[in-house]
């Protein structure tokens, strides 16, 4: 009868020991209510009385297995807490690593902009760098791919006339730019084509924060004055709270109200531009439009833009190389940690599933079912894997902040990001997997023609049996895995020791520096900017221990442009190789102060005036290149639009930092300062001291606001600090790696050690046979120790040259240190040695205490 | 899977209404399933009816509880000649019922004292 057979497929709902105590039973009572009832309403309103009966005492039985399930799953566990733990540990580790990992680079790759269609929006540049406004015109008259086109230029000015003077960054922009970006002003208005006329009144429009914080808040704030760096700006709109542009840093904006002259020269190069894709075009059809728009500028202008090219890209894939790839080497260091923590799981259950074969076996021969014996193991894995998740979502929250605190300076993180849930799932799900499938694997192997082997056997399992194998494959695994990354880590060690070894070209420590960028127009003429230098230097000088101070343009690697046209009569100008030089002005002593050495001639002096004789200061490399073994000194030349006279020769400086290669350096004399705009005008100061040079903060403080009370000054730091921060974003990503490195390192020891341990205890009788046949306690040492040693040098050979792929991978990150580094790699392998031997230790020692007469009597 | 030491009858008060109502049903001999839920159904004049999901896990509880007994298949009478698993009520399970009543009886008693059933206290 169909209704018997609907009664008996419903009866699957009951968890199967049930269906097979009670199955047969319910189901003659059901088929003898049936008879009793008749007539299509009576069969009805037994299946009314039925299915609810059915459905909720299945449900209630279900609980109460799960329940007895769950008692049984905490008394194994109680049983071998340290089980559970390092399972709960290990699964959290992986877990939380990943996650957090991926989490952060998932966020930097593909970090969400608060602009409209942001997947539309194309940067567009000169070799990735800053292009000239009338290259950027001819851009928006060439193109036909871009709905618009605008630029930008990161601005720094003083606002002041409301409370302490303070500098603040911001953005100048062209008309059109934030309405392009497709964001309404929280207040006000965006600004149109009348606020970027020459002409139009100066309008500013301010982000949240800073009008939160200027104003309070103040709705009344629109049509009011500013001061930005002494003109009056009035302020048109606010910008809602999650906008930021260009950078998180950028806190109000401008527009560039270009005139004539600035599209005169190509070469003045400091704007981006930013381009939004007609709807159709493609990336590529765009990117392949402006290449050729390039080719024809640098045709028309061969002078200023030979060998220049236009470069597009998505605004989003705006991150450095260099930046992608260090994460990507921390996704494949958590990748790795992940790995590694899923073979420890599964060796670990594996072993636990062969210490259990023998429980099992009874347990089956006393009539528990299969299913039964799967539920129980089931529910066991899956109380450790879940909480092995949850500890690790746990530590993934913690540790993510961690990593994003340690890295601001190194990537592009706008906010803080949230724990990815499909990441944590994703990561969770493989921890469950790999707990759930090994922890299965004893019930699904407690067949009952095994029973009798596991009980007859009593507890002698062989080594070499399959799952050894299995173990010992995952073994390796882990050893490889821990290789690679501590090959990783020791050659991203050995690049950042020789960026460090890197001379600067000065001597950093005991130097103070700070920033006074005077407000222009107010300070253009030198005349003006004379007595705030003389107060603040001559001031500086007078302090206890101070040996030397001086003002510079910018100091070497906090500012890396600045780079100029050099030129030299009866050296023509070579089109191919561009003859440029960093220009920097200097007051008298900046030498000195830096301790950056003088070779020739002298330094500049207070007499190198606007009226004397134009003077140059360069460096050894630029000597090297344009007079090769000649006297430069007397030597003229054409360089800042105006001719100089070198007067002296210096060593050569990093001014681009300790990882590139820097062009040669020339100094001009503050003094001599027309024709070069007031950008130029010196406004680091730096300061020498014989002792702490951070006392020295307070009273150069005094000092500036004595010379000037208006004036705000901002970056005071340590030289050194400038230096350290060269290498700061990779000390991070070492940090980082080295912790995942570690983890990996201390799970491999750990696996190394339990599978040991296991096969020792598993082979106590065999050791015991042994050693009454005459084994002397050194052959059992030796035979445990051989043990972990062959799993160790077949890791370690694995390990090697997976790293040395890895390593070829990471080349562009190694400063010149070779991928097959061989002092990097013994050191990785003799870890990995010492490593195994430190796991294979205890449980070596445990088999050569094994005492013959008791575990022989054992059997 | 009874239970060797057997707990104090009272600690299982107050007993679910199907419990007690199946150990009813036992005290006047060893029945199987369907016939306690014919039992049961008879004695409250049809207004308990007795799903055999509800039967089974109640029983199912009641044997790890030690209230009744399995007394082994046999071929039920009056029905076909289908097997099948009878139980009997063990002497916990009858001290148990006694407890209960016991209960029930003076939960009565107190209600004729309030005036919220009829009869003498």
């Amino acid at each position: 009868m169909p209704g018997n057979l609907l009664y008996r497929s419903l009866l699957w709902l009951y968890p199967a020991s049930w269906r097979g105590e009670y199955g047969e039973e319910m189901r003659s009572a059901f088929r003898a209510r049936r008879r009793n009832v008749s007539g299509i309403l009576g069969v009805l309103g037994l299946w009314l009385e039925v299915l609810p009966d059915l459905v909720t005492n299945a449900a209630a039985a279900q609980f109460d297995v799960l329940r007895r399930d769950l008692r049984y799953a905490a008394r194994a566990i109680r049983r071998s807490p340290g089980f559970a733990i390092a399972v709960v540990a290990i699964g959290a580790i992986g877990i939380g690593a990943t996650t957090a990992a991926f989490t952060m680079v998932d966020h930097v790759m593909i970090r969400p902009f608060p602009y409209c269609r942001q997947d539309r929006l194309v940067k567009v540049t000169e070799d990735y760098s800053d292009a000239s406004p009338a290259d950027f015109r001819d851009w928006q008259h060439m193109n036909s791919s871009f709905l618009a086109m605008e630029a930008y230029r990161t601005v720094s000015v003083d606002v002041s006339g409301m409370g302490e003077p303070r500098r603040l960054d911001g953005a100048s922009v062209t008309g059109g730019m934030l309405s392009m970006l497709g964001v309404q002003p929280a207040l006000g208005r965006l600004f149109t084509a009348e606020d970027d006329r020459e002409s139009g009144t100066r309008t500013a429009i301010l982000g949240y924060s800073l009008w939160r914080e200027l104003f309070d808040g103040d709705a009344g704030v629109l049509g009011r004055a500013v001061r930005l760096d002494n003109d009056s700006y009035t302020i048109v709109g606010v910008m809602p709270k999650d906008f930021y542009f260009p950078s998180r840093e950028a806190q109000l904006w401008t527009t560039m109200r270009w005139g004539p002259g600035a599209f005169e020269d190509r070469r003045d190069t400091y704007i981006y531009s930013i381009a939004r894709l007609k709807p159709g075009v493609s990336f590529e059809q765009a990117r392949a439009e402006m290449r050729g728009v390039g080719s024809r500028l640098s045709r028309t202008y061969p002078k200023e833009l030979a060998n220049t090219n236009v470069t597009a890209q998505l605004l989003r894939d705006d991150i450095s190389p260099r930046a992608v790839l260090m994460l990507k080497v921390l996704m494949g260091a958590a990748g790795c940690v992940l790995l590694i923590a899923c073979t420890n799981l599964a060796n670990l259950l594996l072993a636990r599933a062969m210490m259990r074969r023998k429980e099992l076996a009874v347990r089956t021969a006393l009539g528990a079912g299969r299913e039964q014996l799967v539920r129980q193991m089931l529910t066991e894995s899956l109380l450790l894997s879940l909480s092995g998740g949850g500890l690790g979502w746990f530590l993934a929250h913690v540790t993510l902040p961690l990593l994003v605190r340690l890295v601001p300076v190194a990537l592009p993180i706008a906010e803080m990001p949230t724990v990815d849930s499909r990441i944590l799932s994703a990561a969770t799900l493989l921890v469950i997997a790999t707990g759930t499938g090994f922890g299965l694997i004893p019930a699904l192997r407690g067949r009952r023609r095994q029973i009798s082997a596991a009980l007859h056997e009593g507890g002698r399992s062989g080594i070499g049996g399959q799952r050894q194998q299995l173990r010992r494959a995952l073994v390796i695994v882990e050893v490889a895995g821990s290789v690679v990354l501590l090959v990783g880590f020791g050659l991203l060690t050995r690049a950042l020791w020789r960026i460090q070894a890197v001379d600067p070209g000065f001597r950093a420590g005991h130097v103070l520096t700070l920033r006074t960028s005077l407000p222009m127009p107010q300070y253009n003429a030198p005349e003006k900017r004379d007595p705030f230098y003389r107060h603040v230097l001559d001031g500086a000088r007078q302090l206890p221990g101070v040996t030397a101070a001086a003002y510079i343009s910018f100091l070497p690697m906090l500012h890396r442009g600045g780079i100029w046209p050099v030129e030299i009569e009866g050296h023509p100008e070579d089109v191919a190789q561009r003859r440029t030089a960093s220009l920097r002005f200097v007051t008298p002593g900046f030498f000195e102060a830096m301790r950056i050495p003088l070779a020739m001639g002298r330094d500049v002096r207070e007499t190198d005036s606007h009226f004397a004789p134009y003077v140059a200061l360069v460096s050894q490399s630029f000597v090297k290149r344009y007079w090769p073994g000649e006297n430069p000194i007397g030597r003229h030349f054409d360089f800042g639009n105006n001719q100089r006279v070198i007067v002296g020769v210096v060593g050569d400086v990093r001014v681009r930092g300790l990882e590139r290669a820097s062009e040669p350096q020339v100094y001009l004399s503050w003094q001599q300062s027309d024709g070069v705009s007031t950008y130029y005008a010196p406004k680091d100061v730096v300061v020498r001291t014989t002792g702490d040079a951070v006392s020295l903060v307070a009273a150069m403080r005094r000092l500036i606001r004595q010379a000037d009370p208006n004036q705000p000054v901002s970056g005071v730091q340590l030289l050194t600090d400038i230096v350290a921060g060269e290498t700061e974003s990779r000390r991070v990503q070492l940090a980082a790696l080295g912790a995942f490195g570690a983890v990996a390192f201390l799970l491999a020891a750990v696996g190394i050690h339990s599978l040991l341990a296991f096969a020792v205890s598993q082979r106590t009788q065999e050791i015991g046979v042994r050693m009454a046949l005459g084994a002397q306690r050194g052959d059992i040492l030796g035979m445990t120790l051989r043990d972990g040693f062959q799993l160790a040098v077949v890791g370690i050979a694995a390990g090697v040259v997976l790293a040395y792929g890895a390593g070829r991978l990471l080349e562009s990150l190694l400063a010149g240190v070779k991928p097959n580094d061989l002092a990097t790699y013994a050191a990785a392998a003799g870890l990995a040695l010492v490593m195994t031997l430190a796991g294979s230790l205890a449980p070596a020692i445990r088999a050569v205490r094994v005492n013959p007469t008791v575990a022989i009597r054992a059997e | 899977m009874a239970s060797t030491r057997l707990p104090d009858p009272e600690r299982l008060l107050p007993l679910p209404a199907v419990t007690f109502h199946i150990l009813m049903a036992l005290a006047g001999g060893d029945r199987h399933g369907y016939a306690i839920i014919q039992d049961v159904s008879a004695r409250t004049e049809n207004r308990l009816r007795l799903g055999a999901g509800t039967l089974y896990r109640s029983l199912e509880r009641m044997l790890g509880q030690g209230l009744i007994a399995e007394s082994g298949d046999r071929p039920a009478a009056g029905l076909d000649d289908e097997r099948r698993r009878y139980y009997r009520i063990t002497p916990h399970g009858e001290s148990v019922a006694r407890a209960e009543a016991a209960r029930l009886t003076e939960l009565v008693r107190l209600a004729r004292a309030s005036g919220f059933a009829r009869g003498r206290a």
